[in-house]
Formats: C-alpha cells, sequence, structure tokens
C-alpha cells in the first residue's frame, strides 16, 4: 500500500514538474493538474494510511480513536481539490485569453525558435 | 468586550464579502452604485480597524499587556474549531489594508474602474482575502484567505485587458497556482509532525516535538516559508513580481503593495510563533537563510531600480527593496528591530502605493501601450464605453498641474530613498539604530545590512532623480497634462499620512514596540487562543 502510494505521488510529482517546463500553455495546465492530484494524494498520507475504517465517530458511543481514520486531510483534500479546481479553470479562461491576443499558445506569447 | 461587539473580529472579512456579493446583482451600468457601496466598504473597514486598534491596545484589567481578541467560529473551541485572532500585529496590518483600499478605490473613480468588468467586487474580495489572512489564526485557513487573495488578484491583473496584461496575468497566474501547492505540501507535512494545524496549538507544541520528527517539521516549515517568500519577492523568487505589478492598472498595483507584505507579515508571524526563543530545539530555524535571502533581495533590487528604464519597474523593484529589508530585519530575531521593522513596513508600503498611483498622471501622454482600448464586451451587462470618454461628474481638472505631480514626485522620492525628514528616514534610522544598539560585536551580515539599506537609499535617489529631470523639467513637446481631483486626493492622504507618521513618530514606534515584545512572547498568543472562553460555557472562575 505505502509503496504503491509514494510510487504513484513520485510518478504525478516528476511528469507533472516535467510538463511544467513545456513550452505550450496546455502541457503546463495539465502539469499543474497532475502536481495537485499528487499534493492531494500527499495530504491524504500525512493523515497515515488506513484501510477500511471510517473517518466520523457515532455520538454517544465510547469509542476507541485507533479504530477510526483521520478525518481532517481527508476534509483538506476536499478544500484543496474545490480550489485547485477553480483556479484550473480561471488559469484555462487566462489562456484561452492569451491565445486569441498573441496568435500563440507559447507561454510567453510569442513563437521561439528551436523549441517543439 | 461583549454582545455585538465581540462578532467586530470577524467584520473585516465578513462585510466586504457581502457587499462585494451584493455588487454581482446589480448591472454593471449601475456604476455609482457600485461606487458608493466601495467607498463605504472601505470606510466600514477602516473604522472597524479603528475600534480594533484601541482595544487591542488597551492594557487588560489587571494591568498586564494586552490580550489578543479571539473570535471562535461556530463556538467551537480551539484548537478544534476555526479561530480568529486579532492582536496588535494582525490589526496594524487591518489598519495598513482598509487605508490603501481607500485610497486605491477612489483613484479608480477617476477612470480605471470602468476600464473592464466586476472591478468593485474583485477588488473588495480582494481586501477580504488580505483582511483574512491576516486574522487568522489557522494555517490551514491561511492556505484558504491566499486562494481567496490570489484569486481576485488574478481577476485585477488582467482587469483592463491587453497583450501586455495576459501575457503578465499567465505567469502571475501559474507561479501561484504551482506556489500554493508547495504551500499544501508544507501545511500536510507540519500537520503529519504534529498533529495540529492550529497556529496557537503548533506554538504550544513544536517545543516537544522528538528530536527525529524535527527535520520533517523543518523540511515542512522550509516549504510553507517557499509560499510566502515567493509572494514577498525573496531572491531568487522574484522575477515575476516587477513585471506583474507593472503590468496591473494602477489601483490594482497600489492595492498589490499590500499583498507583498501579506508574505512579510505571514513569515514574521510563523517564524515568532513556532521558532522564538521557547520553541527548543527548533529555536532560531532559518533566521539565518532570512538574513542572507533578505541581503540578496536588497542587492537585486538596487541592480534592478538602476537599470529600470520605466517608473512601474522602479516602484516594483523598489517594493524589492523593501521585502528584503524586512526579511532580514526579521532574520536578526531583535524585538527592536523588529519594532523599526514594523514602521519601515508601513511607511514603506504607504510611501510606494502613493507612488504607484502617482506613476500614470505624471507619464500620461508619455507613453500609451498599456492604456487600455475599448475591449469588446465579455459579459452582456457590461459597460463598454470608450476610455477616453470623460464624465464631468468623475472630478474636475486642478490646474497647475505639473506643480502638484512634480510635489508628489518630490515627497515621494524622499520616501522611496529614505531621505530626512520624512518616515522613510525616521523608518531606516531606527533600523540601524537597532541593529546597533545591544551588539558588542557586529556580525558581518549586520555590517552588509547597514551598508546594502544605505546604499539602496541611494540608488533609489539616483533613479528618481533621472526619472524627474526626464519627466518633469525637461520642455516636453506633448500635450500638457492634466490631473483630477479625485486622482490627487488619494496620493495626498497617502503621503499626508506619512507626514503624519513623522510627526507622530514617538507613539507609533511605542505601539510597534508593543507589538514586538507580544511577538516575543509567543506563549501569551497561545494561552490567549486556546483558553478561549465559549459563549456557551461561561468560564470556570480560577
Amino acid at each position: 500500500m505505502e509503496i504503491v502510494l509514494a510510487l504513484g505521488i513520485g510518478i504525478f510529482t516528476a511528469s507533472g514538474i516535467w510538463l511544467l517546463f513545456r513550452p505550450r500553455t496546455f502541457q503546463v495546465i495539465i502539469g499543474l493538474c497532475l502536481l495537485s492530484y499528487a499534493v492531494n494524494l500527499f495530504i491524504l498520507a500525512m493523515g497515515r494510511l488506513r484501510m477500511d475504517a471510517p473517518p466520523i465517530i457515532e455520538r454517544g458511543v465510547a469509542v476507541d480513536p485507533s479504530q477510526y481514520a483521520d478525518p481532517l486531510p481527508q476534509a483538506l483534500v476536499l478544500t484543496a481539490i474545490v480550489i485547485s479546481f477553480a483556479t484550473t479553470a480561471l488559469l484555462l479562461v487566462v489562456l484561452l485569453a492569451s491565445r486569441g491576443q498573441t496568435g500563440t499558445d507559447h507561454v510567453d506569447g510569442e513563437e521561439k525558435d528551436g523549441e517543439p | 468586550m461583549s454582545g455585538w461587539a465581540s462578532h467586530l473580529v470577524i467584520g473585516p472579512i465578513v462585510v466586504p464579502l457581502v457587499a462585494a456579493a451584493a455588487m454581482l446583482l446589480f448591472n454593471d451600468r449601475r456604476t455609482w452604485l457600485k461606487r458608493a457601496l466601495g467607498i463605504a466598504t472601505t470606510v466600514a473597514l477602516f473604522a472597524m480597524a479603528l475600534v480594533l486598534l484601541q482595544t487591542v491596545s488597551t492594557p487588560a484589567a489587571d494591568g498586564g499587556p494586552a490580550r489578543p481578541l479571539v473570535y471562535l467560529l461556530g463556538d467551537w473551541a480551539a484548537p478544534f474549531g476555526i479561530v480568529l485572532v486579532a492582536d496588535r500585529l494582525s490589526v496594524l496590518m487591518l489598519m495598513l489594508t482598509s487605508i490603501l483600499g481607500f485610497a486605491a478605490m477612489v483613484y479608480a473613480l477617476a477612470r480605471w474602474d470602468r476600464a473592464g468588468p466586476r472591478f468593485h467586487a474583485l477588488f473588495l474580495l480582494l481586501l477580504m482575502g488580505v483582511n483574512g489572512a491576516f486574522l487568522t489564526g489557522d494555517i490551514f485557513n491561511l492556505f484558504v484567505f491566499f486562494e481567496i487573495l490570489l484569486a481576485a488578484s488574478y481577476g485585477l491583473v488582467l482587469h483592463g485587458s491587453g497583450v501586455v496584461r495576459i501575457k503578465a496575468g499567465l505567469h502571475y497566474v501559474t507561479i501561484n497556482v504551482a506556489t500554493s501547492l508547495l504551500f499544501l505540501i508544507g501545511v500536510s507535512l507540519i500537520y503529519g509532525v504534529t498533529g495540529t494545524l492550529n497556529m496557537a496549538d503548533l506554538a504550544a507544541r513544536i517545543p516537544h516535538v522528538p528530536a527525529s520528527d524535527l527535520m520533517l517539521l523543518e523540511g515542512g516549515a522550509a516549504i510553507l516559508g517557499i509560499a510566502f517568500l515567493v509572494k514577498a519577492g525573496m531572491w531568487p523568487l522574484s522575477f515575476w513580481l516587477p513585471t506583474t505589478y507593472a503590468a496591473a492598472a494602477p489601483p490594482a498595483a497600489a492595492l498589490f503593495a499590500i499583498m507583498s507584505k501579506v508574505g512579510i507579515y505571514v513569515i514574521l508571524r510563523l517564524s515568532s510563533l513556532f521558532f522564538g526563543q521557547d520553541a527548543g530545539a527548533a529555536a532560531g530555524f532559518a533566521d539565518t537563510w532570512l538574513t542572507i535571502g533578505g541581503l540578496a533581495t536588497i542587492a537585486y533590487g538596487v541592480i534592478g531600480i538602476l537599470s529600470a528604464q520605466t517608473l512601474t519597474r522602479v516602484a516594483g523593484n523598489y517594493i524589492l527593496i523593501s521585502s528584503g529589508t524586512l526579511l532580514a530585519a526579521i532574520g536578526t530575531d531583535s524585538a527592536t528591530v523588529w519594532a523599526a521593522a514594523l514602521f519601515y513596513l508601513v511607511s514603506s508600503t504607504l510611501a510606494v502605493a502613493a507612488f504607484y498611483l502617482l506613476i500614470e498622471p505624471v507619464e500620461r501622454g508619455e507613453r500609451d501601450e498599456l492604456a487600455p482600448g475599448a475591449p469588446g464586451a465579455i459579459f452582456e451587462d457590461e459597460y463598454v464605453g470608450t476610455f477616453d470618454e470623460e464624465e464631468d461628474e468623475s472630478g474636475i481638472a486642478i490646474p497647475a498641474t505639473i506643480a502638484v505631480l512634480g510635489g508628489g514626485f518630490i515627497l515621494c522620492s524622499l520616501l522611496l530613498s529614505g531621505l530626512p525628514p520624512l518616515s522613510g528616514f525616521i523608518a531606516k534610522f531606527a533600523i540601524i539604530d537597532g541593529l546597533l544598539i545591544f551588539e558588542d560585536t557586529i556580525a558581518p551580515t549586520t555590517w552588509a545590512l547597514i551598508a546594502l539599506i544605505i546604499l539602496s537609499g541611494l540608488a533609489a535617489m539616483i533613479t528618481m532623480t533621472r526619472a524627474g529631470i526626464d519627466l518633469l523639467w525637461t520642455p516636453a513637446d506633448r500635450p500638457q497634462s492634466y490631473l483630477r481631483v479625485v486622482e490627487a486626493a488619494p496620493i495626498a492622504l497617502l503621503l499626508a499620512l506619512c507626514f503624519v507618521l513623522m510627526v507622530q513618530a514617538g507613539p507609533v514606534m511605542g505601539y510597534m514596540e508593543a507589538t514586538a515584545r507580544a511577538l516575543g512572547q509567543p506563549h501569551l498568543y497561545s494561552e490567549a487562543v486556546l483558553s478561549a472562553p465559549r459563549i456557551s460555557q461561561p468560564p470556570v472562575a480560577p
């Protein structure tokens, strides 16, 4: 479990960073998406990995907290997902505006020689 | 404080949010309604900051130092619920934000608020995010408020449209989205080690972190710090700042001056709470790095300001110099220097905001590439007017424009370069005095800092003199520029406040010293937050 998650985060991050440094705006956006997936998984992992454990305790029953998953990172991940979704949407609008105004999808708004 | 007054702490967040939401209900054609609502909100923010300032600087009933005001949202006890904390530092920053907000809002009346849609709503949301970042007592909510202020600032960078803004905006958005991810990694690492996100609780727990986890904690704090240092513009994370701020519309740029101070504020708050003297093994973490980074930032800013070709770049590089000075001062970890640095923060923010507002009238007619054209309507209720369309109600033109502009320019130059007698000089003098006063042997970095502070003033003066001669002295063959009262008044207000800072330097410095002392006692902050009484449960008598 740990190794799969760690590999997943690593691959997402590596691909995300590679794409982030590409010259095309669309690649940059996909890179940021992948990075945000990696970060979300990372936040979840910081609450310790638990299989089959509920995050919500029942009211009025004496409970053993060690039988439950940590709910806080899950709440944080939800917030982070919403926020990164919104900023990605906004970035897409800027991308389209940039494409429309400059006529190119290069991140600097102008084509450079020798770049893919 | 009791009853309704106890809810005042959340006011600086709720009021702009509600006002911004209400504005969306109205068509963009009803400009004056939105303007009135916007200005009324900034005035209300100022009034709330004033009352809060009075409350937090009144000593406690038992004669001890004033306690921070703690607001438990939903009446959940800290550290389980979300808390807002208003202490001297936060209220000082709230005050500064409301003043800048008011000045920039009035300035925008002249014409900038009609350069694109939804200016007032975005502006108020930015104020809400900044206020929230100053008030929150929880690092995850800090993230949320950061995102709010960033989202609003994306809109404001693009306000007025045009190729330059869109290019700068694309870079700005991308950099900030990437930094937000670093922010999240830092927050989750700190949570993984300590199991809490409440700043007061963190301050209480960090001394007890076992040595084996210390590296993870410091790694998390360092990654978190990167996010704020990008905002503050520490070299080498600052390359985006002058370009973006230069591209933004003047009122937006003036407000962005406080945005880079949000980064400085968080660094100061977190390093004093988490890595102060009580922090055990983690004490003094990153102080050396802050000093060195600050020195490099000042040096970079000095080179930038000397090579700047346009005034907006001068202002952007001045923001870097001021961030560098503040970071280096925070790194010294001495309460005297901190007090002086806070004074410098207020003075330099007011000065650079006034300068951003002044640049556009001074350069008007000189270059037109940034003047927004008349883009087509994006939303169907959008007001599309040509930019030159003058409205008499926006204010009358002032005669002797050049004299007024020249006077403002000279005052700005004095403030930016830190020459006597204005507050810029007092601030720099106090920092240098604080650096020298208690030291028996003076470290090389301290000498470097003093030298750079003086050198940066010289560089600012050279550049401003050059630009002033070029723009204001040489007879121009361009048409006589004009200035409206609504444009001159906010600049005059900001410069007048620098005068007040100069005349009232004693009391203001007293407040700053008390603030710096409170920052040096993080346990008082922790106790105040963690023992904050819930409303539904009266406190147990001791």
